[in-house]
């Protein structure tokens, strides 16, 4: 196991490792740009650096400080946590160069959950289905009418250059795709510089559910059970839940087992998700790896009470997998609310500034993972997630029955956030019953949801 | 006319750090024209010019921290 491990991030994340690495007795180390020197991380590690100018390119992002950093504190490990250099095969490359270890999925992982086209392809191979496409460079509509006539109406014409969700014409029918195709043609080059367009089957209100694996270096891989995370805001996911209310056992094996078969194609390696989507018949498609540990990775948590950031650095130090799904007591359910410091009265709204009144909530059930205390000024900097309230019982309605509590004890201010909105929610009629999809949240916007205009 | 910041953020004069600038000092521009972004938690919004005119000030640095309804130009119409 490790003397020392420097935690590469900062905020909630960076205070969940580090609560981690105490539990564990290794010391920690913590990093921070000149933004954060008020943040709640530092208090907790061992030691800090500072490795740069608030702007994250030049700091969290900052190979080169970050690598100095771990060099001067002698840390042996390096913990990314989410975003930042969290999925970058650069940084995990020149770690291993420089004789530290990465916390994380190899170098050739990260690199290849980067190009989801390739990573599709793989996993296809090895058994699992994914969404029916065509190849990139569709170029006449002949060409498309026939791959359409193939995969089947409806379908998403998407351009090659475009991303987010940007650049994408749904066509029912060949009448539509002969009136689409060219206009989507046009615009992709306006809007990408790139003329080139694909097909991809459109699944209609599909639902996101995702699988949590891990993986040894002896070539074992359990997965740990699914997370539903079908309500999301321009595909940021808000609110997430284990199990999912739509999972029979029979769907929770065969996805589990497609998951299991996937991190093999690509020869995983430690804590991963793999991301599916679900159509209205329950048929599953691979979409992709996401090669981190995630930031919903709380709820598992609670129903397979197995510490997931432990685990991954128990991995990394070569330890082995002596258990699977089969072998956890699961039980209840966990729903986690994200709290952004957004104004979702207006178009979501980012909410900087200082935290003038805390109150944190608390009680049986109620897990609260947040870098925040009274007085704490929130930098413009970074991202808006400040908080993530986790809520815990034995079935799914008392489980919103405490989120609904704690959501109500909680109290940021001035500071605007997503809890008035989780409370509307918790009282919905289709989430109430657990049926809802990735279109869910639509009810809740304001007309028309693209620009930032607030 | 002033044109203000509608919230905190960092402010870009250019589109990414290779690009020349949206608008220099002297430069006449439309309404609506961009003038800058800025930058909150992430977010990208784009800071418009609010009327026709020549940008006679820029009173702030590129990727400087901008406090909520700061002034960043100063346009003169005609």
């Amino acid at each position: 196991m490790f003397s020392k491990v420097l935690v590469a991030n900062r905020g909630e994340i960076a205070v969940r490792v580090i609560r981690a690495l105490r539990e564990l007795g290794i010391a920690s180390v913590a990093v921070y740009s000149e933004a954060d020197k008020n943040c709640l991380h530092l208090e907790l590690a061992d030691e800090k650096v500072c490795i740069g100018p608030s702007i994250s390119a030049k700091s969290y992002l900052n190979i080169e400080n970050i690598i100095r950093a771990a060099k001067e504190t002698k840390a042996e490990a390096i913990h990314p946590g989410y975003g930042y250099l969290a999925e970058s095969g650069e940084f995990a490359k020149e770690l291993e160069k420089e004789g530290f270890v990465f916390i994380g999925p190899s170098p050739e992982n990260l690199q290849l959950a980067g190009d989801k086209l390739i990573a599709k392809k793989i996993v296809k191979s090895a058994g699992v289905p994914i969404i029916p496409s065509s190849p990139d460079g569709v170029g006449t509509i002949e060409e498309a009418k026939k791959i359409c006539g193939t995969i089947g109406y409806p379908v998403m014409i998407k351009a090659s250059g475009g991303g987010g969700g940007r650049g994408i014409r749904i066509c029912d029918n060949e009448e539509a795709l002969m009136e689409e195709f060219p206009v989507a043609k046009m615009e992709a080059r306006a809007a990408f510089g790139n003329g080139e367009l694909y097909i991809e089957k459109y699944v209609v209100e599909p639902r996101h559910i995702e699988f949590q694996v891990l993986a040894d270096t002896s070539g074992n891989v359990i997965h740990l059970g699914e997370r539903e995370c079908s309500i999301q805001r321009r595909y940021q996911k808000l609110i997430e839940e284990c199990p999912s209310p739509l999972l029979t056992p029979e769907m929770r094996k065969a996805m589990g087992d497609a998951a299991i078969a996937a991190a093999k194609a690509v020869k995983y390696l430690n804590a991963g998700t793999m991301e599916f989507l679900v159509d209205k018949a329950g048929r599953f498609y691979f979409m992709e790896i996401n090669a981190r540990i995630q930031v919903e990775h709380p709820v598992t948590e609670l129903v397979t009470g197995v510490d997931l950031v432990k685990e991954q650095i128990r991995l990394s130090s070569g330890g082995q997998l002596e258990y699977s799904f089969d072998d956890l007591i699961r039980r209840g359910w966990a729903i986690e609310c994200r709290i952004n410091a957004e104004d979702p009265d207006r178009n979501f709204a980012p909410s900087p500034g200082t935290v003038e009144e805390y109150q944190a909530p608390g009680g049986f059930g109620v897990r609260l993972d947040t870098h925040l205390y009274q007085g704490y000024e929130i930098p413009v900097y970074y991202d808006s997630l400040i908080a993530k309230l986790i809520a815990f019982d034995l079935t799914r309605d008392r489980a919103i029955q405490i989120m609904k509590r704690a959501l109500g004890e909680l109290k940021i201010s001035p500071i605007k956030t997503t809890i008035p909105l989780y409370l509307r929610i918790m009282d919905d009629p289709q989430f109430r019953q657990g049926e809802f999809n990735t279109g869910f949240l639509k009810n809740y916007l304001l007309g028309k949801d693209e620009e930032e205009e607030f | 006319m002033e044109v203000r910041a509608l919230m905190s953020g960092v402010f870009y004069r250019k589109p990414t750090p290779e690009a020349p600038p949206y608008v220099e000092v002297g430069d006449q521009v439309k309404k609506g024209q961009v003038l800058g972004l800025l930058e909150t938690m992430k977010v990208f919004q784009k800071i418009k010019a609010p009327v026709a005119g020549k940008v006679v000030e820029i009173l702030a640095e590129n990727e400087g921290l901008i406090k909520d309804n700061q002034v960043i130009f100063v346009i003169e119409t005609a």
